[in-house]
């Protein structure tokens, strides 16, 4: 499976999730700057998170109009698998490669620390070697994660199967409490329609190796590594 | 020619900072502040001369990039 991570002025989530690919795949994967207009042909392209552009105008904003991010959504439509984490799930939304958008948190605080999602089905690219409905520990780390669309639009999403994650209880029961952030739903992640574009603000990629304290992350690497091979 | 846009949150979209400014509104002993809306104002200098012209131009520049219509709605302002 060889990725490309697109690195963004303010990107600070790049490496790390370029380490776990690394691992996971046993590939190198390419770095490629916000200022390329094209770039070799890959399995996956990720969105790393950060702060692009130093999250002027709105979190996303100014790096969903980069060049390269032209040719990130022309490979979207052509069924390219892209995973969006944090920043990026504000760049896909931006771009509008997802629906919805992302807003500051209710609580207007920066949010640090782990939280439960349910897996809501383990049919996709990026969740099949999870159960459905398993409770996973994912750290997240925003200031702009509370996710909101349109009810009617909230409706589709989970009639079509698109909400990928849900901010739970350790029991997997979906509680006001366990949203951290005002989420809609408490939504923490979702596909586009046909499932091959995902974004979420927890970063698996922080916990991908026991040495950091669990491998609840690396799953969604592995489930793309069986996927894309 | 130069252009304002306000860029505001929709009706029915949650303004977390908005809120604590009214609380803080009310904290502060200022009465009768029954809601506070936070938003943007964003300034251009422009050098079209043609109102409509630079309307349209304007309008469009808040579609693609000045606001996120998902959650936003503008208003332009020309000014000689």
């Amino acid at each position: 499976m060889k990725a490309a991570v697109i690195v963004f002025p303010g990107s600070n989530c790049d490496r790390d999730v370029q380490v776990t690919l690394r691992d996971v795949s046993g590939v190198e994967p390419v770095m490629v700057w916000h200022k390329e207009s094209s770039f070799e042909d890959v399995d996956l392209i990720v969105l790393p998170g950060g702060f692009s552009y130093g999250d002027y105008l709105r979190s996303g904003a100014m790096a969903s109009k980069s060049q390269v991010m032209r040719e990130v959504v022309k490979r979207a439509g052509n069924g390219v698998p892209v995973l969006g984490i944090c920043n990026g799930f504000q760049v896909l939304t931006e771009s509008g490669l997802l629906p919805g958008a992302l807003m500051r948190n209710a609580n207007l605080k920066f949010i640090c620390k782990d939280v439960h999602l349910k897996v809501e089905s383990s049919q996709s690219l990026f969740t099949s070697a999870y159960e459905t409905g398993q409770v996973v520990r994912i750290p997240v780390a925003h200031h702009d994660g509370n996710y909101f669309a349109g009810e009617e639009e909230l409706d589709r999403l989970e009639g079509n199967g698109q909400i990928a994650f849900r901010y739970v209880e350790q029991d997997g029961s979906v509680e006001a409490a366990a949203n951290p952030n005002g989420s809609a739903r408490n939504i923490a992640g979702v596909y586009n329609e046909t499932k091959t574009v995902l974004g979420l603000m927890p970063h698996p990629e922080r916990l991908a190796d026991p040495q950091l304290g669990g491998i609840d992350g690396k799953g969604m690497f592995t489930s793309l590594l069986e996927s894309l091979s | 020619m130069k252009a304002r846009v306000y860029v505001t949150l929709k009706n029915g979209v949650l303004d977390p900072q908005g809120k604590a400014i009214e609380h803080a509104l009310s904290a502060l002993d200022f009465q009768g502040v029954d809601q506070v809306r936070q938003g943007k104002l964003i300034e251009l200098d422009l050098s079209e001369s043609d109102p409509e012209l630079a309307r349209n131009n304007v309008a469009a520049m808040c579609e693609k990039l000045l606001a996120n219509t998902v959650i936003e709605n503008y208003t332009i302002e020309l000014a000689d």
